[in-house]
């Protein structure tokens, strides 16, 4: 008897509206229907009448969370069609900031990931910890999200020189706490139980569904933007590309959890080889032409595509966000999962996720329709976890 | 192999197909081809010469065709490569490449409902991001919208 | 004040509703609720289920698609219950104004009893917001 459970398109944690219509046979998922579109707002024909500097601020909206990737791609793709590179010191205040969010966005997933296994002492620490990056980016930009730093050919605000010292303390209090997770995480035997071998990725389909980022990295696809296309100064700072290779959830947490201090060598690198000089080259124009522009957000990379007919405003702009990619690859890493890991497995790629507003289940058979309270994808996930502490020993 | 390699062997096999090779710079490479070309050229692409898919964009051009770019990297390598073809609007139909690629699944259908596109032997043409009851004709993305 | 309006200005519960938001907002709803801010100390409490809730927290643009669902979420919610618009978004349109896809802005589909501004409002914002609305539900 096959049943269909459908989750969305409202969940109770937050984020994107997106609809899943998971198959079962019993417990074990058989197929994923991915309903996306709830939050379509029509950027890419909205950025057709703003103007090339009101682009970056309205890209910047596209998700909140990469809210520095989408301009970081969009001032490529102009700078790439106008042929012109930034002031040096501009480049690393970019990157400062891009490395900062990594470390936002990835702290917030390893929150909300810790609460779908029932871990919610992981969501109330990471984001604590996370609060510190906020601080350093309020203090740079003026705002907790949404920055508006960038702009093509340099960066709106400078970093004043005596903040400097102040967010390389702010910078340093990040490493016990990352210490502190990685041992929270990746040596404990309920999470290994709950996340090894769960939502298996392997090589070979990951290059199908061609994904990006972490969801790649963990799957033994060495692709990063940073280093594979260098944008802004990538070249000239020391960082690693981790590659796991198992494609399970567990890989895909341990790669985040370890960029996450590749990101504070990028910072403070940056903070070392910055020069004082200027930041922006007040360009007037966008020449005729395209521009491709590419960013590494901490989901993937992030693709702009942009054609200017010499006006102020750009004729065609294409935006490719990592998700895009990332979410439909679920429909192979989840067949053949329990329930019960479906919402970490769809969790796992980082998406802008789930949403149980209430799940139906329509029994095939009867036709019939039955509710159960909202949650209950979660709760199921909690009840799994209290299984396994249970046959570990654990209490 | 590194991208000299990956250019030669392009010109070789399509050499003489290919309407125009363009460098942006050494790392934006496009090249516009026939149509009818497409299928196999993305077939080379993603399969002997080992590359990744990223996106495909379409843009409704005032000269009453609608381009589509398809853009393509090499994993470790920094060039994009961007395939141009011209759909005519009045007969907007394309050979869908969903058999190449499960990643040019979803974005086929999105040029479909925004451009207005028809890709023939696409497995799932419904609606991807516009709500179902999206008024029929009505492209969001085309000109004279 | 009557029995049920003395309930809803003690210890609401609240329910995440985007329609159609960047994420932004969403995250300082959620950043409220953790350890710098905590706002279960005063009783709220974010919780799954329109069904349990007596506040609705909207953010985003009200997109078509998401239209029919946000009502039927109201439509799910007891009352009486008070609508938050969070965000810029939500109380016009934003930067998104003029997209083929947004018609309408949420208090023209939803009845908003308060609107918080800012894009993201800071959770402070947020916080202040919401106990200027209780203020007022309970007479003071």
């Amino acid at each position: 008897m096959s049943e269909i459970i459908p989750i969305g398109p409202y969940h109770p944690l937050q984020e994107e509206p997106e609809f899943f219509k998971l198959h079962v046979e019993g417990e074990r998922v058989t197929k994923l229907d991915i309903e996306i579109g709830y939050n379509h707002r029509g950027i890419e024909k909205l950025a057709e009448s703003k103007s090339w500097d009101q682009v970056v601020f309205l890209v910047e909206r596209i998700c909140g969370i990469c809210s520095t990737s989408h301009p970081a791609a969009s001032v490529n793709a102009m700078e790439d069609a106008a042929g012109i590179n930034a002031p040096e010191r501009a480049q690393f205040i970019r990157m400062i900031v891009c490395e900062l969010e990594r470390i936002h966005s990835h702290l917030l997933w390893l929150g909300l990931a810790g609460h779908f296994i029932g871990y919610n002492t992981v969501w109330m620490w990471s984001w604590k910890y996370r609060e510190i990056v906020c601080d350093v980016l309020e203090k740079i930009s003026g705002n907790r999200q949404s920055y508006a730093m960038f702009k093509a050919g340099g960066v709106r605000r400078d970093i004043l020189d005596e903040d400097i010292p102040w967010i390389r303390s702010s910078v340093d209090k990040l490493i016990p706490a990352l210490d502190l997770f990685k041992g929270a995480v990746m040596d404990d035997p309920v999470i290994h139980a709950r996340t090894k071998g769960i939502g298996i990725l392997t090589e070979e389909m990951a290059k199908a569904y061609c994904v990006v980022g972490p969801t790649a990295r963990a799957s033994n696809v060495a692709i990063d933007v940073r280093r594979d296309d260098p944008y802004f100064l990538y070249d000239q700072v020391d960082f690693d590309v981790i590659v796991l290779g198992g494609g399970d959830v567990f890989d895909k947490a341990a790669v985040r959890i370890l960029e996450m201090y590749e990101s504070v060598k990028i910072i403070k690198q940056s903070l070392d080889l910055m020069k004082p000089g200027i930041v922006d080259l007040h360009i007037k124009e966008i020449p005729p032409g395209e521009g491709i522009g590419r960013a590494e957000a901490p989901r993937g990379e992030v693709y702009h595509y942009c054609l200017s007919d010499g006006s102020n405003f750009p004729a065609r702009y294409k935006v490719r966000a990592p998700s895009y990619v990332n979410i439909f690859s679920n429909e192979v890493a989840c067949i053949g999962q329990q329930v019960a890991d479906a919402a970490l497995v769809l969790a796992a790629v980082d998406p802008c996720y789930c949403c149980t507003e209430r799940l139906i289940v329509v029994d095939n058979d009867t036709n019939k329709t039955r509710e159960i309270k909202g949650n209950a994808l979660i709760q199921l996930s909690h009840q799994r976890t209290e299984e396994i502490k249970k046959s570990l020993g654990i209490s | 192999m590194k991208w000299p390699d990956i250019e030669k062997k392009i010109k070789e096999k399509f050499g003489k197909q290919i309407l125009k090779w363009a460098e942006h710079n050494e790392r934006r490479i496009y090249a516009d081809i026939p149509l009818p070309l497409l299928k196999e050229f993305v077939q080379f692409l993603l399969g002997p010469l080992k590359g990744r898919f990223i996106i495909a964009s379409g843009v409704d051009t005032p000269r009453g065709v609608i381009e589509i770019l398809y853009h393509f990297d090499f994993y470790q390598l920094p060039q994009v490569f961007s395939l141009r073809v011209m759909v005519d609007k009045k007969n907007p139909k394309v050979e869908s490449l969903a058999g190449v690629s499960k990643a040019i699944e979803w974005i086929e259908r999105e040029i479909h409902e925004l451009l207005g596109i028809e890709f023939t032997g696409h497995p799932d043409m419904r609606h991807l991001i516009l709500p179902d009851d999206w008024p029929e004709g009505n492209y969001p993305l085309r000109r004279d919208q | 004040m009557n029995l049920k309006m003395k309930a809803l200005t003690k210890s609401p519960w609240v329910y995440h509703l985007s329609t159609g938001s960047c994420n932004n907002c969403d995250i300082e709803i959620l950043d409220c609720l953790t350890p710098r801010f905590d706002l279960e100390r005063f009783g709220i409490q974010l919780v799954g289920s329109p069904r349990h809730a007596d506040a609705l927290l909207v953010t985003g643009n009200m997109t078509l698609k998401s239209m029919p669902r946000a009502l039927e979420v109201y439509n799910q919610m007891p009352k009486p219950g008070v609508v938050i618009a969070i965000g810029t978004c939500s109380l016009g349109h934003g930067i998104f104004d003029g997209s083929y896809i947004c018609p309408k802005t949420v208090d023209e589909v939803l009845p908003v009893d308060i609107y918080i501004p800012g894009c993201p409002p800071k959770p402070e914002a947020i916080i202040a917001g919401v106990a200027k609305l209780l203020n007022k539900l309970a007479g003071k």
